[in-house]
């Protein structure tokens, strides 16, 4: 657990020219689990890579534990802190057990052998995300939401105090989706893990996130509990979109109901 | 709940066992097909030279007419062979991997040939010989992987754009060869002939001495370097994530892969297609998912020990391996690039 939150101080970053995030501030709550929320382009995926070391910023830095990421050492910050990236890709015909193992990697050094600690770790992860039973699988015959599972065991054998993930419910039917965000409450509840992920869906962000950070033009346009953020007002200032705001009638948070031009009885235009 | 565990773990270290067991004999059999390829390679020439006189040839006996040729002229062909080709293979395999395409072989994108070019031109148009050439030739091998990976570098380098980088530049230095060789002194021609297909034709024993050293240095840059590109079968994003130096990584891959690929090219020419061919061969081989990086360096010294041998014994004429290997190659080249919109075994 670390003892300073995960801070991102005055962050500018962008690629080549065009700068997409500009003097951003943001403190992510430890043990906690924060949805980022925006329109395409907003800079939410930027902002995750800079996070985890992915991107150099132009300016202003992320710390964690009060130390810059970017002047750690990668093996040493792989060690605290995973990121699951949107595509990530896989050797074809690797088995599960095999690519849950390249979570390790951070915790080998040059010379260390594979260890019965190793094979835990592996266990635990496996058993987390119950894909113990596909451990001897090939993962390109599992299901979409089978193989984004395993993907998460492999971020969680890296057994990091803090998880990035850049949309996890990309591709994933409905019910996949479910399965996969409750998979993170659970290790959210069991590891005390801080996670911070890139949603698209407003609604499952609202019930699944204790924070909610929405952005807008490369800056954050407000951050808090899903209540105080997802209003009419922010949705319509992030998105351009008018809707309107319900209580989630299985879970009491807030929940968005967009109105377009059509098939509404109140118009967005009025 | 921690007794599941216990069985779960014991099981996956039970399977990784197993595939490891099954890998070991896999590199076994390979030894075994580079041991009978030597044999054969040590009793086969203008006679058929039975196996007690070749054992005895090797432990220094004087036997007229056998020690020459087994000592002489067979056993450095032998040696030279699986050195050049343990050099392809680990070097192209290192590059398929980081790249993550089996387009991304050194023998493709322009680095090889550049090592060729330079001593064609050293050779036809400098009048140079020897080892002033060989340097050369390393040199330019490597000045040309770094122009590669600089003219490709652009946030980063991605593997499309070097590969494509790599694919202008080698047509660049083909039109380089072919105007040296248009313009060469008839009397340098069939020197820098041996420099456009490679051959272990007048091997000698001192010349394996590079290859051994260029093995060791750069071979244990690769090895340092194993996990990394183990992770770099993630994708970059992923391997950045799992800890890696990218940018540290790449160039010391690329140097090592790059060093031997040019070391080995000075010593025998660019023996066509070896490091191209001896990954996805390994890769079919260990079975996918596992790191193919010393299966392919055995393959490649197979593909040359073997093609050296049907070059010279069982084709109608002599001829000098690297024909024999780019006639293999080639078709496989087309066959992978027909089917390089599927996602390949890298």
């Amino acid at each position: 657990m670390p003892m300073q939150p995960l801070t991102v101080e005055t962050l500018s970053a962008g690629y080549g020219q065009a700068a997409i995030l500009r003097g951003l501030n943001l403190t992510v709550p430890t043990g906690r689990i924060t949805a980022i929320v925006g329109a395409n382009a907003c800079g939410k995926s930027t902002l995750l890579r800079c996070m985890s070391r992915l991107l150099k910023p132009e300016q202003g830095q992320v710390l964690l534990d009060g130390r810059a990421i970017h002047r750690t050492p990668p093996r040493e910050l792989a060690r605290r802190l995973g990121l699951l990236p949107q595509t990530p890709l896989a050797p074809g015909g690797i088995t599960v057990a095999d690519l849950v193992s390249h979570g390790r990697h951070p915790h080998k050094g040059l010379l260390a052998r594979w260890s019965a600690e190793d094979d835990r770790a592996v266990a635990r992860a496996l058993t987390a995300t119950r894909t113990d039973t596909l451990a001897d699988r090939d993962l390109d015959a599992l299901s979409g939401g089978q193989r984004q599972r395993v993907w998460i065991a492999m971020a969680l054998a890296q057994e990091t105090d803090v998880l990035l993930l850049d949309e996890p419910t990309t591709y994933l039917d409905i019910n996949h989706q479910i399965e996969v965000l409750d998979l993170l409450v659970d290790l959210n509840r069991d590891r005390q893990t801080t996670i911070v992920m890139v949603l698209h869906d407003l609604n499952l962000a609202a019930r699944y996130a204790d924070t909610l950070v929405a952005m807008k033009n490369g800056a954050i346009h407000a951050a808090g509990p899903p209540q105080e953020v997802l209003t009419e007002a922010t949705v319509e200032q992030a998105f351009g979109l008018p809707c309107r705001i319900i209580p989630d009638p299985t879970s009491g948070k807030p929940m968005v109901l967009p109105l377009g031009r059509h098939n509404t009885t109140e118009s967005s235009a009025a | 709940m921690s007794a599941a565990l216990d069985t779960l773990a014991r099981d996956i270290a039970r399977q990784r066992r197993r595939r490891s067991a099954r890998r070991l004999r896999l590199g076994l059999l390979m030894g075994a097909l580079l041991l009978g390829t030597v044999a054969l390679t040590l009793s086969v020439g203008h006679t058929i030279t039975p196996p007690g006189q070749v054992l005895r040839a090797l432990a220094g006996d004087d036997l007229p007419g056998v020690s020459f040729a087994v000592r002489e002229l067979r056993l450095p062909r032998a040696v030279l062979s699986i050195l050049a080709g343990l050099s392809f293979g680990l070097g192209g395999v290192a590059f398929q991997i980081m790249l993550r395409n089996p387009l991304a072989s050194p023998d493709i994108i322009g680095i090889s040939i550049g090592s060729s070019a330079a001593a064609v031109l050293a050779i036809t148009a400098f009048g140079l010989t020897g080892m002033a050439v060989s340097l050369l030739a390393v040199l330019s091998g490597l000045g040309v992987a770094a122009a590669i990976y600089l003219l490709s570098f652009r946030n980063g380098v991605a593997g499309a754009r070097l590969i494509l980088v790599g694919i202008a530049i080698a047509a660049m230095l083909q039109s380089v060869i072919a105007y040296a060789l248009a313009r060469a002194p008839s009397w340098t021609l069939q020197d820098a002939l041996r420099w456009l297909t490679g051959s272990v034709n007048g091997a000698t024993l001192p010349q394996a001495l590079p290859l051994l050293v260029s093995l060791t240095v750069f071979g244990a840059l690769l090895l340092a370097c194993r996990r990394d590109l183990e992770a770099m079968r993630l994708g970059d994003d992923t391997a950045a994530a799992l800890g890696v130096s990218l940018t540290r990584a790449r160039a010391t891959i690329m140097l090592g892969a790059v060093g031997m690929i040019a070391v080995a090219t000075a010593v025998t020419g660019p023996i066509a297609f070896t490091a191209f061919l001896s990954g996805p061969i390994a890769m079919r081989l260990a079975g996918p998912g596992r790191s193919p990086v010393l299966m392919a360096g055995l393959v490649g010294a197979a593909l040359v020990l073997i093609g050296d041998f049907i070059g010279q014994q069982m084709l109608p004429a002599r001829y000098p391996v690297g024909i024999v290997t780019g006639a293999l190659g080639a078709p496989f080249l087309v066959y992978l690039i027909v089917r390089a919109n599927r996602t390949g075994a890298f």
